[in-house]
């Protein structure tokens, strides 16, 4: 097997050393009642070139680009990634090495982070970022906890049109500690109706999607007003970063904690994971953050380098009363956006941004054109919500056999919402691509 | 004299991005614009942050310079201790990059999706006969995930038996996210100490375990290196109270083939296939952290689970006794494909990666326990651990000792953890690492200690071929800067 290099010589002069008179022997500290008594049975072992043959038939089976237009994003963005920062992503002295608990020699994963939590801090008007969390749901899981910590109250508002899959996910981490979840209704316009939230005492934290579900803006300096000067924490979440190179960013709206998932920026989207949680939030708050923080400091020579800092936050140090039990993050998914993000540049974001915008609108415009409803007015950015007429879900299923997936069927999430679907357009499709979608959906 | 790894070369220097670039420069083809501007309220839109402009050319510098200031299982040894940095094949990246792995989107109708959702299930029951569970999730993102998942499912179980349960056991010798997931589910950790021979005695477990307390973490084998003798005892002990056992596998690279976890009283097990499994850890990730259960704790596994409807699969939430969701979509994909491949190009061959790497780390024990003190001298699993109690009176700690080792081309271990041993140096050599290096690696760190006794300073003030030296990093803490031009 060629990761194990031991050669039967080697194997037994290291024996002779151990003084075990054979690789089972080894284990003779396990009681003979806890060995296992039956071998693994187990398929293979595969050659490179089989498993090759295997993994790419699989792989064959998946509906993906070009042979597929997905009009699909809910949370995972199609989005052209440059050649140079796969390959960059493929330095295996960033991808092979440990969490860098030794600086001295992992200054470049180090400063890439460093760089990294400048970029979100800036992209989202945010104090300070953190290292990255496990993806965009584990990250406002996470938010929800730290505002609760700071404000010291279990009682959250939660937007009904932020990621239905990452209301789960928040359930799923508030139940066992009794929080009281109040959910926000949506208003006709597609964005969150915020009238419940007249006062907002008694809330740790009001959380807010923009884009939201239905790839709505929403008025977050509203909500921002409203937390302004109370004990609540206003938490801005996204599932899709790019908005922020074209609309208002959260920290210039009243958020204090603003997080979401990074996948959009030059990480693949791998079936929905890895992904990349971002967390960022004002400087007030930073002792109470969870995950990684990668600080400025000098060497004894005086040299600029980087280190884990505020590590008293976390679970290695502080055990049970840690920020969080986060430890391996999404290290490489971090470096990976960096890179995105330094490829894109101030110049190229805003470009990029306004592309998404305007190819969806023209989307928009187009179905409007020929006879779709649009249901909700409020502005967008790369998806929007169409309503199509009873019966659509046959017209929908003739498309998956044209290799044309026209957007995810929001009845799933929304049961109130029958024949509603979401579509995204991003750069990766062309004015003709789009027109084929129109007519087909036209055609039925 | 031999020839260590450890050199000088020319090393670049690198600013941060934010002092390099001019406007108007560009590091990505723009998309065609085939489409007009549309109309934009432009109340709701905003500058735009402050990146600066560059070229792909300066964007590709900058990153390999700073991959040269880095350390990978690919530059050298790395035997971090309980982190398991065995080499990362590279036909695992290959497949993991596979454009229809890659570019699929997780909510594709389940008809399009038949190769990723094969390959979950089908890991899910190579996962489940390599640690003898019965029923797995690999919805779970790292390992701290899968200890929250447990303990999730702890909750649950005691929930649905209409008990309330406040306090889990756990171990100095376990893990040190164990106690920070036992307090996400509300749990209070309660201490146990490991006996004289590294392990837990039953009768300590007897003296704590109460119908107040949901379970047990352990950590088998544990972070000294020992496989937990008495587990089936304390297994038993602990399920007589009506509680559960929870096992933390970050070690598991030692029982490929070799302890069938449920034969031994293990009612969910956290696996942690950026360990065990092969896949890079990244600088800090992603991982992935499957957790894996006894039949009568199926029921409360993460939702979706895959469901195979003859050889034809979809994903289902119907089961509502699950813990929920604990990831946006379904865990780390990228991770599950590597963690696949390479059980498949292992097959049968696990069981000797375990032998090896146990074989690796009794090895070098035995070759530098004339050097450092062994913290118990007894034969071990895959790592072990030392003190640095032989170098006290140099006045020469662990941490001098192993930024030394760094001059001379090695990562060094992992340092004062577990807590239990003053001093700690845990070496993990792991099964990849070949017999000249594992040799290397001791006559490196004899050397170290030769220098100690020679030259303090030399140790001090080390490392000094690195591309920055010790670092300040009470000040970074005092002071925090944590973003360019931030702070202060």
């Amino acid at each position: 097997m060629r990761y194990l290099p031991h050669t039967e010589e080697d194997i037994a002069q290291m024996l002779h050393v151990t003084g075990a008179s054979s690789l089972d022997d080894l284990f003779s500290s396990i009681p003979e009642d806890c060995r296992r008594k039956t071998d693994l049975v187990l398929p293979g072992p595969l050659t490179e070139w089989e498993l090759n043959e295997m993994m790419a038939a699989l792989a064959q089976s998946m509906a993906v680009a070009p042979l597929y237009k997905v009009f699909l994003g809910a949370g995972s963005y199609e989005h052209h990634i440059p050649a140079s920062v796969s390959y960059l992503l493929g330095r295996s002295e960033f991808s092979t090495s440990y969490t860098p608990y030794q600086p001295e020699i992992s200054q470049g994963t180090l400063q890439a982070i460093f760089e990294y939590q400048t970029f979100v801090a800036s992209l989202l008007g945010m104090d300070v970022a953190n290292a990255s969390l496990y993806d965009g749901a584990s990250a406002l899981a996470e938010a929800l906890l730290m505002a609760a910590r700071v404000s010291g109250l279990k009682k959250v508002a939660v937007s009904s049109l932020i990621h239905p899959l990452y209301r789960r996910v928040i359930s799923t981490y508030l139940e066992p500690a009794e929080f009281e979840i109040i959910e926000l209704p949506f208003s006709a316009d597609g964005t969150t109706d915020l009238s419940k939230l007249e006062s907002t005492e008694g809330f740790g934290a009001v959380a807010i999607q923009s884009p939201n579900f239905f790839g709505c803006i929403e008025n977050l300096s509203a909500v921002g007003n409203l937390t302004r000067d109370t004990q609540t924490l206003f938490i801005a979440s996204f599932t899709e970063p790019l908005a922020y190179g074209l609309y208002k960013s959260p920290g210039s709206q009243g958020a204090d904690i603003s997080c979401g998932e990074g996948q959009s920026f030059g990480i693949a989207q791998s079936y929905g994971g890895p992904g990349l949680g971002m967390l960022a939030c004002l400087k007030r708050y930073v002792r109470s953050m969870p995950g990684r923080l990668v600080g400025q400091t000098e060497d004894m020579d005086g040299k600029r380098g980087f280190v884990l800092t505020l590590a008293t936050r976390e679970q290695h140090i502080r055990r049970e009363k840690a920020t969080s039990n986060i430890c391996t993050n999404s290290g490489l998914c971090a470096v990976t956006a960096a890179m995105y993000m330094a490829s894109l540049g101030g110049s190229g974001i805003r470009e990029l941004a306004r592309l998404n915008y305007d190819k969806s609108e023209y989307l928009k415009k187009e179905l409007r054109r020929a006879g779709f409803k649009i249901p909700f007015a409020a502005a967008t950015f790369n998806e929007f919500v169409v309503e199509f007429s009873p019966g659509f879900e046959a017209v929908y299923k003739r498309l998956l056999d044209r290799k044309l997936v026209a957007g995810l069927p929001l009845a799933v999430y929304y049961p109130q919402l029958p024949n509603h679907y979401l579509l995204c357009v991003t750069e990766t499709k062309t004015k003709k691509d789009i027109d084929a979608l129109v007519s087909e959906l036209k055609r039925g | 004299m031999k020839e260590f790894a450890g050199s000088t070369g020319l090393v670049l220097n690198e600013p941060l991005l934010f002092e390099k670039g001019k406007k108007g420069r560009s590091g990505i083809s723009m998309p065609r614009r085939d489409v007009e501007f549309s109309e934009l309220d432009e109340t709701l839109t905003g500058n735009g942050p402050n990146f600066p402009d560059l070229s792909e050319v300066e964007v590709v510098r900058h990153y390999t310079r700073l991959s040269t200031w880095n350390f990978g299982v690919d530059t050298g040894m790395y035997p971090l201790g309980s982190c398991t940095m065995k080499y990362n094949p590279k036909t695992n990246e290959r497949q993991a990059a596979l454009p229809g792995f890659a570019g699929a989107h997780p909510l594709l109708p389940a008809a399009l999706s038949q190769g990723a959702l094969k390959v979950m299930l089908e890991l899910e029951r190579l996962l489940a006969e390599i640690t003898g569970m019965d029923a797995v999730s690999l919805q779970p993102a790292a390992g701290a995930h899968g200890e929250l998942a447990g303990m999730l499912v702890f909750h649950a179980y005691h929930k649905s038996k209409g008990s309330r349960r406040s306090k889990i056991i756990v171990p100095d010798t376990a893990h040190g996210t164990n106690p920070a997931s036992v307090a996400l589910c509300g749990y209070s950790p309660v201490n146990v100490k490991s006996n004289d021979r590294g392990v837990l005695s039953a009768d300590t477990i007897a003296a704590v375990m109460d119908d107040e307390t949901a379970g047990i973490m352990v950590t088998n084998p544990n972070t000294l290196g020992f496989f937990e003798e008495n587990i089936r005892e304390i297994a038993e002990i602990v399920h007589d109270k009506g509680g559960l056992v929870y096992a933390d596998g970050a070690n598991m690279n030692a029982m490929l083939g070799i302890v069938s976890m449920s034969e031994v009283g293990i009612d969910v097990l956290h696996l942690n296939l950026h360990k065990t499994f092969s896949t890079p850890h990244g600088g800090g990730g992603p991982g992935a952290g499957p957790i894996c259960v006894r039949k009568h704790l199926e029921p409360y596994l993460p939702t979706p689970r895959i469901v195979d409807d003859n050889g034809k699969y979809h994903l289902s939430y119907d089961f509502p006794s699950s813990i929920g969701k604990l990831h946006a979509f379904y865990g780390n994909w990228g991770i599950i494909i590597r963690a696949y491949s390479y059980i498949l190009s292992l097959g049968a061959d696990l069981k000797k990666v375990s032998q090896l790497a146990v074989l690796n780390a009794n090895y070098i024990k035995e070759k530098l326990k004339d050097t450092l003190q062994l913290a118990y001298d007894r034969p071990c699993m895959h790592e072990c651990v030392f003190s640095d109690k032989l170098q006290a009176p140099l006045k020469i700690t662990t941490l001098d000792m192993v930024k030394r080792l760094i001059d001379y081309g090695f990562h060094p271990p992992t340092i004062y953890f577990p807590l239990v041993v003053h001093g700690a140096i845990m070496i993990e050599p792991t099964e990849t690492e070949c017999k000249e290096d594992l040799d290397l690696f001791v006559d490196a760190f004899k050397e170290v200690v030769r220098e100690a006794g020679e030259d303090t300073e030399r140790l001090y003030k080390a490392p000094w071929r690195t591309k920055v030296r010790r670092l300040d990093e009470t000040g970074a803490a005092r002071n925090p800067r944590l973003t360019c031009g931030g702070g202060n």
